[in-house]
């Protein structure tokens, strides 16, 4: 098949006039690519299209994991729990629950047929608890019966004997125990002990910033199903199929092509079905290896929040030094990660979090040591951002302190600390920031969303309000853009052209709602000149796509939407060869537009072209492949170029507050965010959207409360408490940066998935610039995330 | 299922009455739907009642016309739906055939597809069409539950000639969330809905057809043998009766509290007996001096009852639970449940409110707060029911509010509510009425603030001295919810927030702040 990298790599560019014109690497630009007669006109990529199931999911018919027609003889599995935070597992009686009704079998870690530690990463977790229990809600085995009900009456039934041991339940603690999941790890760039001592002013402060749970609507689940010769298809709602394979066949002690692993899509991932999925997965394969049957492991959402891991809860410690002016002359910060019982992701995690430390500003003089604390909790995972959103929030509330420290506006300060164009322009690991945007960016909201006059207006307005005080803030975000793991930033597709014209694509993408296949399929569309619809993207398979990384770290466009351009092209690039043959011109010269493909000589239906060429035995379908150009990055010293691009944006958040009760109110929300040349700018500012009310939920109203025993208390719906229709402002305005990607990606597009999220910080900054105005006596706002009612009245009150 | 001895429960689902039998009295709908039926376009987000994803509608015949309503059907036993008809997600499209508009047979032509999926190969209603023309769902596990949501709104307001603003889509969509979108542009579809083509249901098709499932069963003392029942008395007699000869059967109206039992404990009722049909428990009477407001009537009818005599409460009504748990549970479930942050409670003690309880030897009548013997105990006898709550009419210079401290604003749980009803005259506080909630084993009456109140000259010193009784009157636990201290400190500020708003200040609370009106 042929390699795309001798394909041309920058035809999106040249589509479109403004995406040239901007494009300031022109050299990319291939001959061919500039041959007028090779350009496809775009007509499906960089509209606003439905997204490809949106008809399906108003209808109910789109099809998740747990809506899959079962197999007969299907059971179900339930799992069970250690009640402990940690202990010395003694025993398990399984007694009671055999002879419930419907119970088919109790599945124990002396059932699992490979290795009984999971094929993550560290190799530090247990299929099921055997010896130990680490966290309360860990799984010590699961309970088959003929009904989901069924299997959870019986779990109850099941009596675990374990002595408990002392038990890790905070970061300080950790801390203090040197109990960590992974070693320490520190960054730093200049000297920033001597930056503090010959500072003009310093500030130290602690700020402890909560987790979040995903709370995908669609709960974990997987469906095993044991196929022929000790082959087996495992359906799993899952951001990498391909990890979900390899787990499922370490678990069981067979090699990976053994095991196909099918998604059609999520109800929800935002990280929480990265590594985690991988768990449901090889508990139902194990029960099925035992019991001979499919088996379907469904948790009901108690049992989600109690398994599964979260966003990892963040404490700092730092010391900033800055002058007059409020530029950071000096940094130094230890970042307390709970990452809880395992390692998991939380080494990548804690990498992104000091990568994002610096957030849009030049540190000159930075140290960041990180710590990799483990406790007896859920094992903390990706979720949305990676790390990077604890990065941003530190650096910006300490913004937000020097500003008021000094008495000056804070976003002059932010201002006055962005990285600049031709100098100041390196971070602390190393890179160049090459694509900045940020001064115009924020110059631009600030003017839009009448920044100066609003603070003026709120100060009046403040002083005259006894209870409520309003508060307003502007803050950027700038997000690198690639897998830190460089191997990770691959890709694969396959494209299809059927005898009737119709197109089918596959990636190793999968679909959570982000609108991946939508994307994917006008991309592809675009390149063979057809209709969007005539376009369909199937199933992510581990059997057509193999290895493929998770769709994470918001590169499942840029990744797997390239792979699929260059599927499409080189399919394109058959029928030109064998058109040109026809019509007695160059290949050159074959247009693939609206439906049709057109020579100088003639034109076609795409269709009757397809129908000639297969007769004539042309390849009418090819798989396309893609690497991450340019990046490169050292492990052990955390410097190099971890990301192609950055992605940039800033949000303009006003908020108010009830100073009797700690009551708060989002009221109005400005946007200006960079998504390049947007493919399908409705997605897009669904994805900002979507992004940004999540993010205002993690520093708000969602709170993860553990007991003293460690018991994570606030488990369903009724006590943790995400954002709802109530909690949305009314102004709430979305602008697009006007510029493609300066580095060449596909359709000039940049990546929205996470970038968004940080977005959300301008509402905890807005909340400390209101406690700020609500204060009796004015000192430094002290608020820890989430800012629920109760933490600020305590910031507002201490 | 064998040993099963349930009537068989009957409702019209896409015009068809639709028969299943031996149903168990705790099996739940969504259970139901998903397992039984086939039919997995309703989700299971939370089995809770907390997240909507399950949302269908119901429809039933109430004073001679359809009444609809969207409830969860996670926590909805599927034997209290017998008798009505049904929608869930599947049902409101004509045809709903898979909707990737089908490719002709000699080839794609970009014209002829691209009408078939703006046109569809099936006609999509309102409040589906609103959702793909928004853009309003992502991954699409919620969008059920939303589109049913909006189905109900778009009969009771739409087809009714009444707009939906964006302030009533956020208040009767509060119950569901949506993890993706970030909602405006679900909120965009709410308000877009009317702009569609139109689309009706058969109303009087379907009321000849809910006539037909009018009530067959025998007499509920027939039941006594059987292993499991599920009964549903349709009259207050037939309700005492049954009651007496099943002391041990689970009592059940809406059930978004017992729905819980079952989807989190795990629990399992033989008996089953719900007051959901009997008729003289599901009337609002107007007396003289007050309201008496039956067991069985749902919360959303209920508070329309007290808004009408107090429409200071609306915003408080708004945010108790989400609109489809209010058309589904009761009042008297919320009382009777008497969870000590029940936010229903405080409210009825400040009023005055009394219960009436009945069973075949007579009726009896307390005081809310003396129906509470303990944490979620109560009064009752075993063969007594909760039949009525009488709410008091509004005194003369009454001065009455409710403030409720949560989380988050819409469909949560107090961590504080406070309901405080003043009769004030000439600056002086003639009579106080205290209910707290979120402070004790139970919902309480401020025994001690109320006596503070007495006759007091209405001021700011007076207040400052109550609000520090306030703060000493109860030790509130900590939980997941808040902290004591702060649960304390907000108490007493809350007087803070009383004293202010009866000298007429404005902006000075969140629930109602607009930006614009405070500019």
């Amino acid at each position: 098949m042929n390699a795309p990298s001798d394909l041309p790599i920058s035809r999106d560019a040249v589509l479109d006039a403004d995406v040239a014109a901007a494009n300031s690497h022109a050299a990319l630009l291939t001959d061919s690519t500039h041959s007028p007669g090779a350009a496809a006109v775009t007509s499906a990529a960089g509209q606003s299209r439905f997204h490809e199931s949106a008809r399906a999911q108003v209808c109910g018919a789109a099809t998740y994991v747990d809506d899959i027609a079962e197999l007969k003889g299907t059971l179900y599995a339930a799992p069970i729990l250690s009640k402990v935070a940690h202990g010395k597992l003694i025993s398990v009686d399984c007694g009671a629950a055999l002879v419930m009704p419907g119970v088919v079998d109790v599945v124990l870690a002396s059932d699992v047929p490979g290795d009984p530690m999971l094929a993550a990463f560290a190799g530090d977790e247990p299929v099921f608890a055997t010896g130990t229990v680490q966290h309360v809600g860990q799984v010590i085995g699961v309970v088959v019966a003929e009904s989901v009900m069924q299997a959870r009456r019986a779990v109850r039934r099941v009596t675990c004997l374990i002595e408990e041991m002392p038990a890790v339940l905070d970061v300080h603690q950790a801390m203090a125990a040197k109990s960590y999941v992974l070693p320490p790890v520190v960054v730093k760039r200049g000297d920033a002990a001597s930056a503090l001592t010959q500072a003009q002013h310093t500030l130290h402060g602690q700020l402890e910033v909560g987790g979040q749970e995903h709370f995908y609507l669609e709960g974990q689940v997987a469906y095993a199903l044991p196929q022929e010769q000790n082959q087996w298809l495992v359906y799993s709602s899952t951001q990498h199929p391909g990890e979900v394979q390899h787990w499922v066949a370490h678990a069981l002690g067979i090699d990976n092509h053994a095991v196909r692993v099918e998604c059609r899509r999520m109800g929800g991932g935002f990280g929480g079905k990265e590594t985690q999925a991988g768990h449901m997965a090889v508990w139902a394969a194990v029960a099925a290896q035992k019991l001979k049957a499919p088996i379907k492991l469904r948790l009901d959402r108690d049992e989600d929040f109690m398994v599964t891991g979260k966003r990892h809860p963040f404490a700092y410690d730092y010391s900033v030094g800055f002058d007059d002016t409020g530029r950071i002359t000096g940094l130094r910060m230890q970042m307390m990660v709970n990452c809880g019982f395992s390692a998991d992701l939380s080494g990548p995690v804690a990498d992104r979090a000091i990568f994002h430390v610096d957030n849009a500003y030049y540190l000159e003089h930075v140290e960041v040591a990180s710590f990799r604390l483990k406790t007896n909790t859920q094992s903390h995972t990706a979720f949305r951002g990676f790390g990077g959103p604890q990065g941003v929030v530190v650096i910006e509330n300490i913004m937000g302190d020097i500003a008021r420290h000094l008495g000056l506006d804070a976003l002059d300060v932010r201002k006055r600390n962005v990285y600049g164009v031709h100098e100041r322009n390196v971070t602390h690991y190393q890179m160049t920031v090459e694509d900045n945007i940020l001064e115009p960016l924020l110059a631009q909201l600030e003017d839009t969303s009448r920044y100066r006059q609003r603070t003026a207006t709120i100060a009046s307005w403040n002083a005259a309000s006894p209870v409520i005080k309003r508060g307003l803030a502007i803050t950027p975000v700038k997000f690198g853009i690639s897998f830190t793991a460089t191997l990770f930033n691959q890709a694969g597709a396959l494209v299809h052209i059927y005898l009737d014209g119709s197109v089918l694509v596959n990636h190793g993408g999968t679909e959570m709602g982000q609108g991946l296949n939508t994307k994917v399929a006008q991309i592809v569309a675009d390149e063979l000149g057809v209709g969007f619809e005539c376009v369909l993207s199937t199933a992510t398979d581990t059997s057509k796509i193999p290895n493929a990384s998770a769709t994470a770290a918001s590169a499942g466009t840029d990744l797997n939407a390239r792979a699929a351009q260059y599927a499409a092209r080189n399919v394109r690039h058959n029928l030109a060869q064998f058109v040109s043959g026809l019509d007695n011109c160059g290949a050159g010269a074959v247009r693939f537009a609206h439906g049709r493909v057109t020579t100088p000589n003639n034109s076609r239906p795409f269709a009757e072209v397809v129908k000639l060429a297969y007769a004539n035995r042309i390849q009418l379908w090819s798989d396309g492949f893609y690497r991450t150009p340019k990046i490169h990055y050292d492990k052990a010293t955390l410097t190099g170029r971890p990301f192609y691009y950055f992605a940039y944006g800033a949000a303009c958040t006003e908020v108010a507050i009830d100073t009797l009760t700690g009551e708060s109110r989002v009221l109005k929300v400005d946007i200006l965010h960079d998504v390049g040349t947007s493919i399908n700018p409705a997605i897009d500012i669904g994805q900002i959207e979507g992004g940004f009310v999540q993010g205002m939920g993690w520093l708000t109203t969602e709170q993860l409360v553990w007991n003293d025993k460690g018991v994570l208390t606030t488990h369903a719906p009724s006590t943790y408490k995400i954002p709802a229709t109530g909690d949305i402002p009314k102004h709430f305005k979305i602008d697009f940066w006007p510029e493609p990607n300066r580095e060449d990606n596909v359709f000039g597009s940049k990546a929205v998935g996470e970038p968004p999220f940080m977005l959300a910080i301008s509402v905890y900054e807005a909340l400390k610039d209101a406690i700020a105005a609500g204060q009796v006596e004015r000192k430094a706002v002290k608020l820890t995330a989430p800012a629920t009612t109760e933490n600020v009245l305590m910031a507002l009150t201490k | 299922m064998t040993d099963q001895n349930t009537h068989p429960i009957r409702f019209i689902k896409r015009g068809q009455i639709i028969t299943l039998a031996n149903v168990p009295p705790a099996r739940t709908l969504l259970e139901v739907l998903r397992e039984d039926l086939g039919a997995t376009g309703t989700k299971e987000g939370c089995g809770e009642g907390d997240c909507g994803a399950c949302t269908v509608v119901l429809g039933e015949a109430v004073g001679g016309q359809l009444q609809l309503k969207a409830v969860n059907s996670c926590i909805r036993l599927a034997h209290s739906i017998d008798g009505m008809a049904l929608w869930t997600v599947e049902d409101l499209a004509t045809t709903n055939l898979d909707a990737r508009p089908t490719q002709g047979g000699d080839g794609p032509h970009v014209g002829r597809v691209a009408m078939a999926a703006q046109h569809g190969a099936q006609t999509l209603h309102p409040a589906q069409e609103a959702m793909v023309q928004c853009h309003a769902s992502q991954c699409g596990f919620c969008t059920p539950g939303f589109v049913m949501s909006l189905f109900a709104m778009y009969e009771n307001h739409v087809c009714k000639g009444r707009v939906i603003t964006r302030e009533l889509a956020q208040q009767d969509l509060s119950g569901n969330l949506c993890r993706c979108t970030g909602y405006r542009p679900i909120l965009d579809a709410a308000q877009a809905m009317a702009v569609l083509p139109p689309q009706r249901i058969d109303a009087g098709g379907l009321l000849q057809k809910l006539e037909l499932l009018a009530p067959v069963f025998p007499a509920p003392e027939s039941n006594l043998t059987h292993k499991s029942s599920y009964l549903s008395p349709g009259t207050l007699p037939e309700l005492l009766r049954a009651r007496a000869a099943h002391p041990t059967a689970q009592i059940v109206a809406g059930t978004t509290d017992v729905g819980l039992w079952v989807t989190k404990q795990h629990m399992q009722f033989d008996h089953v007996i719900s007051v959901s049909k009997t008729r003289e428990l599901r009337c609002i009477e107007q007396h003289p001096q007050y309201i008496a407001i039956g067991a069985a009537v749902t919360l959303a009818d209920a508070f329309a009852a007290l808004c009408a005599d107090r429409p200071q409460l609306h915003d408080f009504t708004a945010r108790f639970a989400g609109l489809s748990v209010r058309n589904s549970g009761t009042l008297g479930g919320n009382v009777a449940g008497g969870s000590p942050i029940g936010d229903s409670m405080p409210l009825l003690i400040a009023l005055g409110a009394r219960v009436v309880l009945m069973s075949v030897r007579g009726s009896r009548d307390f005081a809310l707060e003396d129906f509470y013997t303990g944490y979620k105990t109560n009064v009752l006898a075993p063969d007594e029911v909760l039949a009525w709550i009488h709410v008091p009419k509004p005194a003369h210079g009454e001065f009455m509010r409710i403030y409720k401290i949560s989380k988050r604003f819409d469909d949560d749980i107090s961590a504080v509510c406070l309901a405080i009803n003043l009769q004030i005259e000439n600056d002086v506080v003639i009579k106080a009425s205290i209910g707290v909630g979120g402070v004790a084993a139970t919902p309480v009456r401020a025994i001690k603030i109320e006596a503070a109140c007495a006759h007091i000259h209405w001021s700011e010193a007076s207040i400052n001295n109550i609000s520090a009784i306030l703060k000493v009157e109860f030790a509130p636990i900590s939980d997941m919810r808040a902290s004591s201290a702060y649960r304390t400190q907000v108490l007493g500020n809350l007087m803070q927030r009383l004293w202010l708003e009866s000298r007429g200040e404005q902006h000075i609370n969140l629930q109602a702040f607009d930006l614009e009106a405070a500019l």
